[in-house]
């Protein structure tokens, strides 16, 4: 039977791990990560999963056990932060070029120096071009159903997917979460079978020298896979949605019929986002909020379809490019310019290291873009000058 | 939507008391939400929790701290000498502190309505933590659910032996005698 149950963010992430039925499971902990770990080492402990948990000197093993448990077709599971994902990119490009379905989650943690422990996307987003896909959640219900839907895609395209929570915002707030019944998660979740694996008896070669004449060809089927995952993520959403009762997309409007003016957001702050815009809804503001879930692989089509014929969007960035502009802010421009006539888009820098997004920041935000003129790229929200 | 904000030191359970009532209002039957206002936490130094509660999730609960809390509960009485217990609270809201003191001893503008229980007595009793360091948070929860009635203590007792990671009966003990001591200024 399912329950509900409350939950940290983070123990939503061991509960869907453990709903998901991982094998292997290797992390070295870190804040605001450890939690995740900490509950799914007592499961295993407890006989509760039947995995194996690999303790190791730092992340970078970590991944690198992941990646032998995953390249031998186990389910494999791993959990990070801000430094310790850093110290991972390496073997994130091996996880994603050995083409190996890992599924790991990232609490988003800003990076230092200066030392924060607090929420800001920079560790994942400094991870776009390693080849995993990349969900960002908003609550802790998302955070669990993530876990289960990223293994079901991951597990098609053959590619890792990371799910990613804020610092303290999800990963340390508590609330209600539903677990669902074992069986039907078994029935959507059915176990890993890899095409590949390696096997004493059966010797295979992973990550071997390929020469000029072959190594593209491996890009082009790894971009191809992404490409694929668009349409796998919808189905896969959708029958997620039928068989648990979520409403769960790509992207995620939210009073977006008649909106001229739209506030894109991701993560956490798309909640304190939402009750602002239904309350200038109240005051008969014409606004609307675009909630970004999945950023790699990018849904342009989605962000095109919502997107058009706005007279202003504000995209609301809790991270930065140095010498450029917000992340989500630069790839939804990058989605936009085919369409005409022009979007005019705004760009705003909020919440880094942690800062509290409030409905008055958001509401802020609205006011500052309807009285704008021109274009502005980078906007910063709240920095004290 | 009420909001509930709660002031301690580390190793009172102050973020432990903000989950555990979240927990005993989604046992009544509402939505609710509790975080820590996250420093680096060590003993003895001051911890902010929140609660969130409301009737359902569709009443679009935020993700930012509370800066105009209905309710404040003050797990360590110094702290109300180095902080503003008070600010953002609002009119009619309560002031639940843990002291030895009387509700009427406390300098508190007739703005509010206060309360005070002597939990470290009662966890003391209980033998929650030590004689030095008492573990008060579940009894100021007992306080909580009498004065406020916002959560009962029916659900407040199933969340205290759900969450509390060990002795459960003592905790439930410690929270009902705060239920029947707590006293309301006059």
């Amino acid at each position: 039977m399912s329950f509900k149950k409350v939950l940290t963010g983070n123990h939503a992430v061991s509960y869907g791990a453990t709903s998901a039925r991982v094998q292997v499971i290797s992390a070295y902990p870190i804040t605001p990560q450890t939690t995740i770990v900490e509950l799914l080492s007592e499961i295993v402990a407890e006989g509760k999963l039947d995995a194996i948990f690999v303790n190791v000197e730092s992340e970078h093993s970590a991944m690198s056990a992941c990646i032998g448990a995953s390249a031998a077709g186990a389910r494999a599971f791993t959990a990070t932060s801000a430094q310790g994902l850093a110290l991972m990119h390496e073997m994130l490009h091996w996880a994603a070029g050995a083409r190996l379905p890992i599924v790991m989650a990232n609490v988003n943690r800003a990076m230092a120096p200066p030392w924060s422990i607090w929420t800001e996307q920079n560790d994942s987003l400094s991870q776009r071009d390693t080849g995993w896909m990349q969900f960002y959640v908003e609550s802790n219900q998302e955070a669990y159903d993530y876990v289960i839907i990223a293994y079901k895609v991951a597990e098609q395209v053959l590619l890792p997917a990371m799910l990613v929570l804020d610092a303290f915002v999800l990963s340390h707030t508590s609330e209600p979460v539903e677990i669902y019944d074992q069986e039907k998660v078994d029935e959507f979740l059915p176990p890993y079978e890899p095409k590949f694996a390696i096997e004493p008896g059966k010797p295979i070669s992973y990550g071997a020298l390929s020469k000029p004449d072959t190594y593209m060809e491996f890009r082009y089927k790894m971009q191809k896979a992404m490409e694929k995952a668009v349409d796998v993520m919808e189905k896969e959403m959708n029958l997620f949605n039928e068989m648990f009762g979520r409403n769960y997309g790509l992207v995620e409007p939210y009073m977006m019929d008649d909106a001229d003016y739209v506030i894109v957001t991701s993560g956490a702050m798309t909640s304190t986002a939402r009750a602002a815009v239904h309350e200038m809804r109240e005051e008969g503001k014409k606004v609307g909020l675009l909630k970004m879930k999945t950023f790699r692989p990018f849904p342009f089509k989605k962000v095109r379809e919502m997107l058009k014929g706005r007279k202003k969007v504000a995209v609301l960035d809790r991270n930065i490019s140095f010498g450029h502009h917000g992340i989500f802010y630069e790839e939804i421009k990058s989605a936009m310019y085919p369409v005409e006539p022009k979007v005019p888009l705004y760009g705003y820098i909020l919440g880094l290291g942690g800062r509290d997004v409030t409905v008055k920041d958001i509401k802020e935000i609205y006011e500052d873009l309807v009285k704008r003129e021109e274009m502005e790229e980078i906007i910063w929200k709240g920095v004290k000058l | 939507m009420i909001e509930i904000r709660m002031h301690g030191r580390g190793g009172q359970g102050t973020v432990v008391a903000s989950k555990v009532l979240a927990d005993a209002a989604f046992k009544d039957g509402k939505y609710a939400q509790s975080f820590p206002q996250y420093g680096v936490e060590r003993r003895g130094a001051p911890v902010t929790a929140f609660t969130r509660i409301a009737d359902s999730e569709k009443d679009l609960i935020v993700r930012s701290f509370i800066y105009e809390p209905d309710h404040v509960v003050v797990l360590d009485p110094t702290l109300l000498a180095t902080q503003n217990i008070l600010e953002g609270l609002k009119k009619g809201g309560w002031v639940i502190i843990n002291t030895p003191e009387s509700p009427e001893s406390f300098d508190i503008p007739k703005d509010y309505r206060v309360a005070t229980v002597d939990a470290a007595s009662i966890a003391i009793k209980w033998r929650l933590g030590s004689k030095t360091q008492p573990i008060v948070n579940t009894a100021i929860l007992g306080a909580f659910s009498k004065v406020t009635g916002i959560v009962s203590m029916d659900a407040l007792e199933k969340a205290i032996l759900e969450n509390a990671p060990v002795k459960k009966e003592e905790n439930v003990n410690a929270a009902k005698e705060a239920f029947e001591s707590v006293k309301i200024r006059s």
